[in-house]
């Protein structure tokens, strides 16, 4: 691998304390790394460090090569840009201006900005769809107008490094959207290398080349995010012990109701999540079923309930399991029909359904009557 | 055809951009230097002796007449230079009281007002100034120390002396407000503090003076309200000598210092050394507050007020063109402000910070109220 930023046994941390020691990353030109981790596990630490914000206590990173520590303030501004958590209160500057800014290593003594300038404030406007905001004044901006314009400052400095510290942290779904997808352009049509940290794992799995677990006093795990992703990976490193993190879908559970299960859940095919969840916010403990392994339903289910019957997909159910949901459901003093369509291959669903009719046990159809549970321990 | 192509582009962007271009500030400017003049003539014109203004034109043009031919034929028009100005009591008043009077006034408004700019861009506030951080009491404190103890023994204080006083007493006050500043994130709070320390030192000030001597504090008590009316060419000769490289020098620093607006992070990230510049600003800032509190005594309000309205007359706050009109309209202000304490209850001369504070202050109060307003926001 041809390393084009590198970081050699760093160690990072405030007035000569190590908080984090023997980092080493290495990640080619144009990839995308993200620092994900708890909170106050160091990960802006770490990029203040990289961008020599706070003094690097051991080790050193490297650019193609070359020593960053060894460059002048105004190189390494021509190398390396950064869009800081900080908060900006510039006072009367339009949004072109606040752009303008990053030829700051690159114009005259008192900051003339050039035609070239201009052209490249220019693009780099374009580049974040922000060309409508030139001449409005920064402070009025809506947060996720300001990110774009810091983005569109950093991207005009013409860095080959971004650093961002969390840019997603204060932007709706669309904006962090929007924001990302710019990033991804820049990494793929201008090789920049990003580097940056972010608060929501499913979009971090989702943009970047390379994770970095933070957590502890070292780098928990460094790698493509399919590597370093396992099925507990998360909970783990954010220590969590109740609730739940899916990684597919970047959904979390909150904590399941412990108890003996009260309701059965008759589902399938995303027919039964709403239930799930629903009976979760009332603290009711539920069995459900039967449902293949490869249902979404199944997914959520596992986060919720300890009393989950499943089959294996892609084949017809298997007796067995009918009675194994059959003694279950009898427990249980109510049955939810989630409502999925019943078919050849879950047609013992709605034998469950049946059997419970029987028995005289209620089947609902909806949840409104149930009322809350004490499922909370 | 290429050319016009180019320029078509060019001015595209530009509009695209909507970057302020230059003529606003001409005209501001322009207007400035205009007021500026009339406050000149009017200041010579009034006063306890009315001297006619076609009178006044004459000797000062013979003057200025004069003066030039003696410096270009080395000396030989001393004699009718001397002549002029000593001809009679009303040029004897313009040429030894008045002139000397008003240009101290314009130079001091003018450097108090860089300096108050330069404190605001340090604290990245609009409210910071000389006077309300306490550091105009402390450089007075110091000053009015040398000059009750060192009369003992020296018997005549110079100028040189004095305004070194008072940048020792800058420096001192500026420091401790510094080191309360790295504890308090709250502007408000600094501010406090600021006015605190301020109180501080007129206390200690006042201590000095009801323990010394009255012979002592015959000098003392006037300056210590501010005033101009002690002006002499010498001071005014100081003064220029200080004042025009501080500002050149401020005006110098207008690149970094609109990068610095960004936050301490971006102004770093582009290349600028944070430490030594910060320690620059405040050295220049005390050098020119000090300069006015040396000459004139401490002059409250102008540092924020003056900026404000540069600001505010300018929509736009790129210290490169700041620096230059606030420099003028600091000027306009005081000699303005010089104009009406000498003559609105002629005899009796108001102390200049008592005409300062009441134009300026309520300027103070409406900045705060519209901040904490977009604060709110």
């Amino acid at each position: 691998m041809d390393a084009y930023f590198k970081t050699e046994d760093m160690a990072v941390g405030y007035n000569g304390k190590i908080l984090i020691h023997d980092i080493n990353i290495e990640i080619e030109k144009g990839k995308i790394l993200t620092l994900i981790g708890p909170n106050g596990a160091g990960k802006s630490t770490i990029l203040k460090s990289i961008t020599r914000q706070i003094p690097m206590i051991h080790g050193a990173v490297y650019i193609d090569h070359f020593e960053i520590s060894k460059w002048s303030l105004k190189d390494m501004a021509k190398s390396m840009a950064v869009v800081l958590t900080e908060r900006i209160r510039p006072e009367l500057m339009s949004c072109a201006e606040v752009v303008a800014m990053g030829r700051y290593p690159y114009t005259n003594m008192i900051g003339k900005l050039t035609e070239k300038d201009k052209k490249i404030v220019l693009e780099s406007l374009e580049r974040v769809h922000a060309l409508e905001l030139a001449s409005q004044d920064f402070l009025t901006l809506s947060d996720g107008q300001k990110q774009r314009v810091l983005l569109a400052r950093a991207i005009c400095q013409e860095p080959e490094v971004i650093v961002l510290d969390e840019p997603t942290a204060y932007l709706d779904v669309r904006h962090k959207i929007e924001l990302l997808d710019i990033l991804r352009e820049m990494a793929k049509e201008k090789k920049i290398t990003v580097i940056m940290s972010l608060h929501e794992i499913d979009l971090a799995t989702k943009i970047s080349d390379y994770l970095i677990c933070v957590k502890g006093d070292q780098i928990a795990a460094f790698g493509p995010p399919e590597e370093v992703l396992k099925k507990d990976t998360i909970e783990k490193l954010y220590e969590i012990k109740k609730g739940s993190y899916n990684l597919y879908f970047g959904s979390v559970e909150l904590t399941k109701p412990e108890g003996e299960p009260q309701i059965f859940v008759v589902a399938g095919g995303g027919y039964g999540i709403p239930c799930y969840r629903a009976l979760q916010k009332r603290q009711i403990p539920f069995a459900t079923g039967i449902l293949y392994e490869n249902d979404i339903d199944c997914q959520v289910a596992k986060d919720l309930s300890e009393h989950v019957i499943t089959a294996p997909a892609f084949e017809p159910m298997k007796e067995d399991r009918f009675d194994a949901a059959a003694a279950l459901l009898l427990q249980c003093k109510t049955v939810i029909d989630a409502g999925t369509p019943m078919g050849e291959f879950n047609q013992l669903n709605s034998k469950l359904l049946q059997l419970a009719k029987e028995r005289n046990i209620p089947v609902l159809t909806d949840l409104s009557s149930i009322a809350d549970g004490d499922g909370r321990k | 055809m290429e050319r016009e192509k180019e320029m078509e582009s060019q001015k595209e962007t530009n509009s695209k951009l909507n970057f302020s271009d230059l003529s606003r500030f001409t005209v501001v400017i322009l207007i400035l230097v205009a007021l500026l003049a009339w406050g000149l003539v009017l200041n010579v014109n009034i006063g306890s002796v009315s001297i006619p203004g076609k009178e006044i034109f004459g000797m000062i043009w013979n003057a200025v007449r004069y003066g030039i031919k003696n410096l270009f034929s080395g000396g030989k028009y001393l004699q009718e230079l001397n002549n002029t100005i000593n001809a009679t009591t009303e040029s004897q008043i313009i040429f030894g009281i008045r002139m000397p009077r008003m240009l101290l006034a314009a130079v001091l408004g003018g450097a108090l007002a860089v300096s108050g700019f330069l404190l605001q861009t340090f604290f990245r506030n609009p409210i910071a100034g000389p006077f309300v951080l306490g550091i105009s009491s402390g450089a007075k404190m110091v000053v009015g120390f040398t000059l009750i103890f060192l009369t003992r023994y020296i018997g005549h204080v110079g100028a040189g002396t004095l305004i070194i006083a008072a940048f020792g007493g800058s420096l001192i006050i500026t420091s401790i407000v510094l080191l309360f500043s790295q504890r308090v994130k709250n502007m408000s709070m600094l501010l406090v503090i600021g006015i605190m320390v301020g109180y501080i030192c007129s206390a200690a000030t006042d201590f000095l003076i009801t323990f010394a001597n009255d012979h002592d504090i015959l000098n003392l008590t006037s300056w210590s309200m501010g005033t101009f009316s002690g002006a002499s060419w010498g001071n005014v000769k100081t003064a220029l000598l200080l004042c025009i490289p501080g500002l050149i020098a401020a005006w110098l620093l207008s690149k970094p210092m609109g990068a610095y607006a960004l936050g301490e992070g971006y102004a770093q990230s582009m290349g600028i050394n944070i430490k030594p510049f910060r320690v620059i600003l405040i050295l220049l800032s005390s050098l020119l507050s000090s300069c006015v509190t040396a000459l004139a005594g401490p002059i409250s309000f102008v540092g924020i007020a003056v900026p404000h309205i540069t600001r505010t007359l300018l929509k736009n706050a790129k210290p490169a063109l700041v620096i230059p009109s606030s420099f003028i309209c600091g000027a306009v202000f005081c000699v303005f402000c010089d104009l009406i304490a000498r003559t609105v209850f002629a005899p009796t001369e108001l102390a200049i910070g008592t005409v300062t504070s009441i134009f300026g202050a309520p300027i103070v109060i409406y900045i705060m109220v519209k901040r904490r307003k977009s604060q709110e926001e």
